[in-house]
């Protein structure tokens, strides 16, 4: 086996990749070639290391040295000083809010505060290589199951830890796996819900183009567990990198003998296919992406029946999300107590969030469940740039709730959120400063259901537009106290009318701007004026007037 | 290489048919076969999926449900590269909105329009999953993130040369 002294991590996560880390790769490689330093120096492509706003990103191990926004330019200096001479290079250092450059990984605040439990191999591994996989302790849990444990066992141990679905509706995911189970039927499915579509949310993405093979342990698990020898991953089609490593992990794990006939020598077969989508948010509801895998509209269908009864093509079937997959090998490898171990009572373990929108550290982040909302954005997320000051933060993407500054010691868990009116739903974090205008951005959250509403059932179809005209109207100082009232008594019967989640929390981010930013909207109805200047059509109309 | 082709040529109906008779048998092979065929033949016109349905079993209308329920797939001709402006919530406070209007005018066409060259198309979308990049835009099938006023006219002018270079 080859010995490096050093390993330099380049971070090819989507977000760094548009930022130019290939070219950074290519250019390492052959800056350390030509010093002569190839036996010696090992360049690595990993996946994403959550610092997308400073990216591209470069780790040079074992110091642990972290450079940020590196371009080609500064591969030689980064080579000649650091990897040649010994000598750190601290104008690429990340600096954030504290006066001296942060040298190394452990000492930054970003990286203290997290807990990197499914995201512990993303950015350090190369995820291509089943090997590293491997190395880190990979298919070890998949191992033991199938070896070790019976399917009983394996659904009373995810049942134990707590898990809930991490996709945005909290259903406990033991019970699912056991209803499966319980369930009649010759053929059972396994199905990733990949679809990654909520604006805001691309946890998925970076998980699967960091740590493919994580996932595909975890179905196969799922599959032990509930009597299922096929799993299908349905993935966003505008995913192109996941979709190739989720391929090329799939072949590796086949060859390898992880997925197949005979899993460790068990006797249980398995395997994984994977599926595309092609742009319809409305997939990423479950029985919606059912009917899409069968090759039809991808539009919900009347529960009950549930998936675990009558799932894919009719037959059992437990759908979860890429990252309560990700949970299962260290919940069976670790046991269900040290999983509890994390987070609170209710909602044991961790969370992936992503930080979007005004906020220093925009990325992708791993916290305890728990952790209040102030930690997260001024702890992790480095606080809100150019000095301005924090307005409101949604959480859960688009479908989701909004928080005011007065909520923001607000635990980031299933029951807290919920209990302020807002869900923790797929992990979205959107932050907004005081610059933008409250009603113009729930236009944007109104326009999207309405481009995003399947058209099956009316209270939906018909539902979102009324409400997307109203609140344009608003924007527009068209609107007067009587549209308020409608806006307020269509977002009741859709709370309750339509099908699915998508039509049920349309209003969601529309009623709760206007419980705590009711001033902001009276503005524009009443004043006609928009107070931060952002609503066109009424900032031409006042400037009109003072003329 | 995707075959240009107008409506029915015969190039495109036998791909249609190759790729199609290689899914029959599959679980819900239509949209594996979609994504497939559409990629080779560029769009997918009435002709196209009537030999799909043909070749699947299935009934045409059904086909055709599924063809047009998806903003990824094709069923009228577009341009050659089709620019698609992210308009989620992250990339509208990043200023997805004056990205839109910068494209409307540097192309003169609206929302959901082609040039009259045929070479650009332009539509939005809900949501690239590239937030951490907003405000971004998909020429195809590569993003673009964290544009700036000025960007755009660079990114219009890369496609065109690439386009008279025929790659």
């Amino acid at each position: 086996m080859q010995f490096y002294r050093s390993h330099v991590l380049v971070c090819a996560g989507t977000n760094c990749a548009l930022k130019g880390s290939r070219a950074v790769r290519e250019a390492l490689a052959a800056e350390v070639a030509r010093a002569g330093l190839a036996d010696e120096v090992r360049v690595v492509e990993t996946g994403c290391f959550g610092l997308c706003e400073q990216g591209p990103t470069v780790v040079i191990y074992p110091e642990g040295v972290l450079y940020c926004r590196v371009t080609a330019a500064d591969v030689p200096e980064i080579v000649g000083e650091h990897l040649l001479k010994g000598r750190t290079v601290p104008r690429l250092m990340y600096r954030g809010s504290v006066p001296k450059a942060v040298q190394t990984i452990p000492e930054l605040s970003y990286f203290k505060k997290q807990t990197r439990l499914v995201l512990r191999n993303c950015g350090a591994i190369d995820p291509e290589s089943i090997d590293e996989y491997i190395g880190r302790g990979g298919y070890r849990a998949l191992g033991k199951a199938v070896t070790m444990m019976k399917p009983d066992e394996v659904i009373a141990a995810v049942k134990a830890s707590g898990l809930r679905g991490r996709g945005g509706a909290a259903f406990p995911t033991g019970l699912k796996w056991e209803f499966a189970r319980r369930a009649k039927g010759e053929v059972k499915y396994v199905v990733c819900n990949a679809d990654e579509g909520e604006p805001g949310t691309f946890k998925d993405r970076l998980l699967l183009e960091g740590d493919p093979h994580q996932l595909l342990e975890a179905m196969a698990i799922c599959g032990y567990a509930i009597g299922a020898h096929r799993g299908f991953i349905y993935i966003r089609g505008e995913y192109a990198l996941s979709i190739e490593r989720l391929q090329r992990a799939i072949a590796w794990a086949r060859e390898y003998g992880l997925l197949g006939p005979d899993i460790f020598g068990s006797g249980f077969a398995f395997d994984i296919e994977l599926r595309i989508g092609a742009g319809a948010y409305v997939c990423g509801e479950e029985t919606a992406l059912f009917e899409s895998l069968e090759g039809g509209r991808g539009e919900p269908r009347i529960k009950p029946p549930y998936p675990t009864d009558a799932g894919l093509f009719d037959m059992p079937t437990v759908i979860n999300n890429v990252e309560t997959f990700a949970n299962i090998p260290l919940i069976i490898d670790n046991g269900a107590e040290w999983f509890r171990s994390f987070g609170t009572e209710k909602s044991p373990g961790t969370k992936v969030f992503t930080l979007t929108g005004d906020i220093v550290n925009a990325g992708l982040i791993e916290v305890p469940m728990g952790m209040t909302l102030r930690e997260i954005i001024y702890d992790i997320g480095g606080g809100i740039p150019g000095g301005r000051q924090f307005k409101m933060a949604q959480t859960g993407g688009t479908s989701g709730g909004c928080i005011p500054a007065g909520m923001l010691d607000v635990p980031m868990d299933y029951d807290s959120l919920a209990a302020a009116g807002t869900a923790l739903g797929s992990g979205a974090l959107l932050i907004m400063d005081d610059s933008h205008c409250i009603v113009d951005i729930a236009r944007c959250f109104a326009k999207f259901f309405v481009h995003e509403s399947c058209g099956k059932c009316a209270p939906c179809r018909e539902g979102t537009l009324r409400l997307y005209e109203i609140v344009d109207k608003i924007a527009r100082g068209e609107a007067t106290l009587a549209d308020l009232g409608l806006l307020e008594e269509l977002s009741q019967m859709m709370y309750r009318a339509p099908l699915c989640a998508l039509g049920q929390t349309a209003p969601v981010p529309l009623m709760t701007t206007l419980r705590w930013y009711r001033d902001e909207y009276l503005a524009h109805i009443v004043d006609k004026t928009c107070p931060t200047g952002t609503c066109r059509v009424l900032m031409a109309g006042s400037k009109k007037a003072a003329n | 290489m995707a075959v240009d082709q107008t409506c029915a040529c015969e190039e495109a109906l036998r791909r249609a048919r190759e790729i199609a008779a290689r899914h029959r048998g599959e679980e819900g092979p239509l949209m594996p076969t979609l994504h497939e065929v559409q990629r080779q033949v560029k769009y997918l016109s009435p002709a196209v999926l009537a030999e799909i349905a043909e070749q699947l079993a299935l009934p045409l209308s059904k086909v055709y449900a599924t063809a047009t329920f998806y903003t990824l797939f094709n069923t009228r001709q577009k341009g050659r590269y089709i620019i698609r402006v992210c308009e989620s919530a992250p990339c509208h406070l990043g200023g997805a909105e004056r990205l839109v209007e910068e494209l409307k005018q540097l192309l003169g066409i609206a929302v959901g329009e082609t040039t009259a060259d045929g070479m650009f198309t332009l539509e939005t979308a809900s949501c690239l999953g590239v937030c951490g990049v907003a405000p971004a835009v998909m020429i195809n099938d590569e993003v673009y993130g964290n544009l700036r006023p000025g960007d755009l006219a660079r990114l219009l002018g890369d496609c065109r040369r690439r386009a008279e270079k025929g790659v």
